[in-house]
């Protein structure tokens, strides 16, 4: 994988040729020495950001995605590959020396110094006059709402605001590139949920290139221009949220994000484009020609959202029909669960909203089908 | 039954720890104070008198050795901070995995007794000494040189003996630094002296701080360097009060110097305390 080149990247369409990408990896690696072993922590990253994306780095931990952030950030220096910031090699140049600025998992407010000493350390250093420096400092508060707080130190601040503080101090000195390190990790779910629409409306504000390492897939969803979903150190697909989502490249792209049902038949016959799978005494149709071509005879893996399939009690006319006994029911309000269980043993989630019926489709024990349209299962994979 | 003991725990635990402090602190402090405004001598016994003249007595004939004993506690001081510092530095930042090792050597001398220490100095620098023998018969220095006998050498062993008080809450204090704070500083353009001088340094001040009232107290009224390495000429008050007590058995007067010195010393550290101790000067430190 050393070999690979930094055009694979560029075949996403929504690149123009003459376009400079705000960053840039090509065939980033980062091994360390580990008690005599080497470890791979990534094995091999390539991808550009626009410029004024917002572009999540998604992934367990472990994964590789803060490694990958803290080499564009300059704290670690890759093993291999090069970082370009704007077309510029910076492969090798410190930290300090690069236009772009991070905001850490946990803040890293300078305890000693109050909130606009903290906003304006990075002014300082690089010499901005007084005035400038109390003018942007002010402004930047007023952004990230700490108006006020100025004389405030980090320790008699709330999460909330230690995180914006943080933000601030970054923002505040205009960088090409914004990296966040899960900074909304410590923080609980509401204000979690706040924050995301404020760095959303933050980002748009500033119109800087927004980085953002996360675990939480929704977070990522829910905030970014493109993300890129990454697993033991490699990216596993690159693309808009929406694209992850309803068309994930790989089992582990289809598990991590949402909720996902796999299941795996043989290829009956190909027909019209679609592809019609045996399964469980029904039938899967998929698109034929998504991905690998598929070829009568193949046994393939499949996935299906929740929110994809409906519930019927009669055979459907068309499309996927799948008989499947009810083992559990969930009620959630906006919309009801169920766990249903296939005639092949698999067991399967399925969402349905609760706009009209009042009452549930079905209950324990029921015998159902199970129907969704071709476009909505994807062969992932040979089974 | 239980609330009664709930209300009373606080005070139980401070029991113990209060009788000893009042039986071997408090009181004999009261005592001491007492006999400082005593007259008398050991024939006659000593009677309260009030007698105040006690401190201004001791003060006119000892104020040098008050003066000495301050200027080499602020040199030792000076002197533990400038060798504590990098070396507990370096033992919080590239000690590794052997951290508690390096600690541990800086701390073996504790082991042996401070007396025998400073003896063993003695020893070392005499003036045909392991160190100054071979360099005077090399030509190196010349014959009269020598380092004991002066406020030189009594500098030297109040820093050696004291370093490691200075070096603990140092080390304490950057160990607690947080590294993605200064992984910050560098994020935001601060280079390595930069990223040092705006915040591991103003962060570590308070270990600093207290490293330094561990030492200046001690140092300032200790008594063992200036006998065994100062000679005649080096006297500090801690021999003085030592001498007036034991050999002349002037209670009065050695009290009287003690409780001086002990109130220059408290004075000392408020001041500094005041001057230092608050949050806006590692704020500005920081700038």
């Amino acid at each position: 994988m050393t070999e690979t080149s930094p055009a694979p990247v560029r075949d996403d369409p929504g690149w123009r040729d003459d376009e400079v990408a705000a960053i840039e990896l090509t065939g980033v690696q980062k091994s360390y020495q580990a008690y005599g072993e080497t470890v791979m922590a990534v094995r091999g990253v390539d991808l550009a950001i626009h410029e004024g994306e917002f572009f999540s780095l998604l992934g367990p931990s472990g994964c590789g995605k803060t490694t990958t952030m803290r080499m564009i950030a300059g704290f670690e220096e890759p093993t291999a590959g090069a970082v370009f910031l704007h077309g510029d090699d910076v492969t090798g140049v410190p930290a300090n020396k690069r236009d772009v600025n991070m905001v850490f998992q946990s803040y890293a407010l300078f305890p000693h110094m109050s909130v606009f000493e903290n906003v304006a350390f990075g002014l300082r250093r690089r010499k901005v006059a007084k005035a400038e420096i109390a003018a942007r400092v002010g402004e930047m508060l007023e952004i990230v709402d700490l108006t006020g707080r100025e004389k405030r130190r980090p320790s008699e601040l709330s999460g909330g605001q230690q995180q914006r503080v943080a933000l601030a101090r970054a923002l505040v000195n205009r960088p090409r590139a914004l990296l966040l390190d899960e900074p909304l990790g410590a923080l609980d779910l509401k204000l979690r949920q706040a924050m995301q629409v404020e760095l959303k409306r933050i980002q748009r504000e500033v119109g800087i290139t927004f980085v953002y390492v996360t675990h939480d897939q929704s977070e990522a969803l829910t905030m970014s221009d493109r993300i890129a979903v990454m697993n033991d150190g490699r990216i596993e697909q690159l693309g808009s949220p929406r694209g992850i989502y309803e068309r994930p490249a790989s089992r582990f792209v289809a598990g991590f994000i949402g909720t996902s049902n796999l299941i795996s038949g043989e290829v009956a016959e190909i027909a019209a484009g679609e592809a019609v799978v045996e399964y469980g005494g029904g039938r899967v149709v998929v698109p034929a020609g998504d991905g690998a071509a598929l070829a009568a005879g193949d046994r393939v893996e499949l996935t299906v959202r929740p929110e994809k399939i409906e519930i019927c009690t009669a055979r459907p006319e068309r499309g996927s029909m799948v008989r499947a006994t009810v083992s559990e029911v969930v009620y959630l309000g906006t919309s009801t669960s169920y766990i249903v269980t296939t005639a092949a043993g698999d067991d399967v989630t399925v969402f349905t909203q609760n706009a009209t019926s009042a009452e549930d489709v079905a209950v324990r024990g029921d015998q159902v089908w199970l129907s969704w349209e071709p476009r909505h299962s994807y062969a992932i994979g040979a089974a | 039954m239980r609330r009664v003991k709930g209300v009373l725990a606080p005070y139980l635990l401070i029991l113990p720890g209060g009788l000893w402090l009042a039986v071997f602190f408090a009181v004999p402090l009261v005592f001491m104070a007492s006999v400082s405004l005593m007259t008398g001598n050991l024939i006659d016994g000593f009677t309260m008198t009030w007698h105040w003249q006690n401190y201004a007595d001791g003060l006119d004939v000892y104020g040098d050795k008050v003066v000495r004993s301050l200027w080499y506690g602020l040199l030792a001081t000076a002197a533990c901070i400038a060798l504590a510092y990098p070396a507990a530095y370096w033992i919080a930042f590239r000690g590794g995995r052997h951290k508690s090792t390096w600690l541990f050597m800086l701390l073996l001398p504790f082991f042996v007794s401070f007396v025998l220490r400073t003896i063993a100095w003695k020893l070392v620098l005499t003036d045909q000494g392991p160190v100054l023998g071979p360099l005077k018969s090399w030509g190196l220095l010349p014959e009269g040189f020598h380092i004991l006998d002066s406020g030189f050498a009594v500098v030297s062993g109040l820093t050696y003996n004291f370093l490691p008080f200075m070096v603990l809450p140092i080390y304490v204090a950057l160990e607690r630094v947080d590294h993605r704070v200064i992984e910050a500083a560098y994020d935001l353009y601060a280079g390595r002296f930069e990223a040092f001088r705006r915040v591991v340094l103003p962060l570590s001040l308070p270990g600093v701080f207290a490293g330094v009232i561990m030492t200046f107290v001690p140092v300032t009224s200790d008594y063992v360097n200036a006998s065994v390495l100062g000679g005649p000429g080096n006297t500090m008050i801690g021999n003085v009060i030592q001498t007036e007590y034991f050999t002349n058995s002037e209670y009065a007067t050695a009290s009287a110097l003690s409780f001086t010195l002990m109130a220059l010393l408290l004075l000392g550290i408020f001041a500094y305390a005041r001057a230092l101790g608050t949050k806006d000067v590692l704020e500005a430190a920081g700038r």
